[in-house]
């Protein structure tokens, strides 16, 4: 039977020291899964900043955890005491937590599904692994579809994101000003306009603070972060330049601290002013509503993995399966063959009939033998009651 | 007949307000079954009066009081548009509370029964009536959205932290909507109160108390759709105004409807 096998490490076990020395670009990880399909083997690796992750389904299953070990070892042999090693069932249910973003550093984040798709789409997969990558996909899917594990935004920039989202919808054509270029500033801006909107100017200088209050009129969102000792921008100056905006609304973000931003901005009608404590609150708001979340989606993993193993115990019967129905029908068409004489005087419907009733006795026959079996691969049984239906039915002599 | 689907109707309206207030509490399980309240509510509610129609020979709310009925399904038509995305869900708290109080006052006054009898021509009573009914609907609607601009814009304003909690709409769309709805409600309330003159003048009648405030409700939505489009009004204080609007259909839906009937 074809195990499933996955030798890895990842932010749990390791540093970023050592996981950088085994992180593997596209090119890399596809031709190390490639060397570890060696023969009938199958072997995807999963590469990002948080893990490295061999998965190998292979019948050696003892061979088959020493080569991928072997393999990442040989990249860093210092990882091998962070390496976990996981089998069957337990591989599958730690990708499929992988793909839904438990076992992520932020829990829900989005990136990791993509990553996995990649590491499907890069191995050298068979049925067993496509089947449990695929699974693990959907999985993925599934839980950002029905909880809301990966709805609320997980960083500051994020979070001032959306923050402008609640208050214009949309973001497209939506004008940006920075003022100040800091490191979270400019991931503020990179994250709006992802969300499509678009940086108007940023006053960096003195002098292009001057034009702070003529491009005041035309922008929707203000993202402050100044190394200035005092405020920037006062109420007064904002609830003037508001006359000329006739009802438009402005976000004001300020991420500096001191403070850029007059704080009574926030009281003027049409401007929704933030800052950085406002952001972090909302940023621990929702790594809590994550975590609650989360217990939702494990349960929802752990329903399909557990459906993979259905699938995946049901290998061990099988053949068993196939070659009880092969020779149950053999012997169907034996003895109507011998039974061909007496036939030959019905006529065509009646012949039809009797190959009807036949073949119906023979299904009837095997129905429940073959659910029973089924049954007992899931139950860690089925290589015994495949065994034994081989043994009672004669199926080994068959095939020899 | 009547009596066995009015029932169903307000139970169901009443479990979608229930719900709602459940879905603020704890988002998901008890906002879906308040949505499938209000739609097989309002399943139940179209029954009724389609067997009040048929008991009334094709007109049922020649009465305020069934008039009430109708105005309530008007309402609930149109949430039903939004009412079953997940962001507006929460326009249900006023929506649905609303309808359960204004069906079991019509009941009271006898609008949900079949057989009553009609002053006017069918014809007059689908115009009139059905327009001005209408637009009242959807001034309810505005109102609806901008009570939520409103809650949402304090939210916003005062709890940034919570306030991905609960899905709302964002406030560029709350205001855009309402906009929309009056946009299409004014019209429709133009024509209703210009046949009803034509009739006026055709039977020689004179001006009642529900004419005088069914024009200066026309006033003030004619002013918001013109503060707004020409006047640059938008946010809290159109949202105001709107509310002030629906002061007005209350008055004129519930306190000054039965002279008019008379």
């Amino acid at each position: 039977m074809i195990r499933l096998v996955l030798v890895g490490t990842s932010h749990h076990h390791a540093p970023i020291e050592l996981r950088e020395q085994v992180a593997l670009d596209r090119e890399a990880a596809a031709a190390l899964a490639a060397r570890l399909a060696d023969g009938d083997r199958e072997a995807v690796c999963l590469s990002t900043c948080n893990r490295t992750e061999l998965y190998v389904a292979a019948e050696d299953v003892e061979q088959a955890e020493k080569d991928a070990v072997d393999g990442l070892a040989a990249l860093e042999p210092e990882v091998e005491p962070a390496l976990y090693r996981l089998h069957d069932r337990a591989a599958a249910l730690h990708l499929f937590r992988v793909a839904a973003g438990l076992d992520s550093l932020v829990p829900g984040e989005g990136e990791i599904l993509g990553q996995v798709r990649i590491a499907h789409e890069l191995g050298t997969t068979g049925p067993v692994l496509d089947r449990v990558f695929r699974q693990a996909l959907h999985a993925g899917r599934k839980v950002r579809a029905e909880t809301a594990i990966g709805q609320s935004p997980a960083s500051v920039s994020a979070a001032a994101a959306a923050l402008a989202e609640q208050v214009f919808g949309s973001l497209d054509g939506c004008s940006i000003l920075l003022l100040g270029a800091g490191k979270v500033s400019e991931q503020a801006a990179r994250n709006l306009r992802s969300r499509g909107a678009e940086i108007s100017l940023v006053a960096n200088s003195k002098t292009e603070r001057e034009r702070i209050h003529e491009r005041l009129a035309t922008v929707d969102v203000v993202i402050a972060s100044t190394s200035a000792p005092g405020l920037v921008l006062d109420a007064a100056a904002v609830a003037e330049v508001l006359r000329g905006r006739r009802g438009r609304r402005l976000v004001l973000v300020d991420l500096a601290v001191p403070r850029d931003l007059d704080p009574t901005i926030g009281e003027l009608e049409g401007c929704y002013l933030y800052d950085i404590d406002d952001l972090e609150q909302i940023v621990v708001e929702t790594l809590s509503l994550r975590r609650r979340e989360a217990e939702r989606a494990e349960a929802i993993v752990a329903a399909e993995a557990e459906k993979f193993h259905e699938w995946h115990a049901s290998l061990d019967v099988v053949p068993a399966i196939a070659s009880l129905r092969a020779r149950a029908e053999e012997i169907r068409e034996s003895e109507l063959q011998k039974a061909e004489a007496l036939l030959e005087r019905l006529d065509e419907s009646q012949r039809r009939a009797v190959e009807a009733v036949t073949a119906q006795i023979v299904n009837k026959l095997l129905h429940v033998p073959t659910v029973r079996m089924k049954e007992a691969a899931v139950a860690a049984d089925g290589v015994l009651y495949a065994e034994t239906v081989r043994h009672l039915f004669g199926l080994d002599e068959d095939e020899r | 007949l009547a009596e066995l689907l009015f029932w169903p109707a307000l139970l169901l309206y009443g479990e979608a307000a229930v719900g709602y207030f459940g879905d603020v509490r704890r988002p998901g399980r008890a906002g879906r079954a308040a949505t499938w309240g209000v739609r097989l509510g309002w399943l139940a509610q179209t029954a009724l009066l389609a067997a009040q129609a048929a008991g009334d020979d094709g007109f049922p709310w020649g009465t305020w009081a069934s008039s009430l009925s109708l105005f309530v399904w008007l309402v609930v038509s149109a949430y039903l548009i939004w009412g079953c995305r997940r962001p507006y869900r929460v326009l249900g708290l006023v929506v649905m509370p609303l309808a359960v109080a204004l069906l079991a006052i019509s009941r009271a006054g006898g609008g949900t029964g079949s057989a009553s009898v009609n002053h006017y021509s069918n014809l007059f009573l689908v115009v009139h009536v059905g327009l001005v009914l209408a637009a009242f609907a959807g001034f309810t609607l505005a109102a609806a959205l901008s009570a939520l601009y409103i809650w949402q814009e304090r939210r916003l304003k005062t709890s940034p932290s919570t306030i991905l909690r609960r899905p709302v709409p964002a406030l560029a769309t709350l205001d855009e909507l309402a906009l929309r709805t009056v946009a299409w409600s004014v019209p429709l309330l133009t024509l209703g109160v210009a046949v009803g003159l034509v009739r006026l003048v055709a039977r020689g009648d004179r001006l009642d108390v529900l004419i005088v405030a069914t024009a200066a409700t026309w006033l003030v939505w004619c002013a918001y759709l013109g503060l707004r489009l020409l006047g640059g009004w938008a946010g809290r204080r159109a949202a105001y105004l709107a509310l002030a609007g629906f002061v007005l259909v209350v008055v004129v839906r519930l306190a000054l409807p039965a002279a008019h009937f008379a």
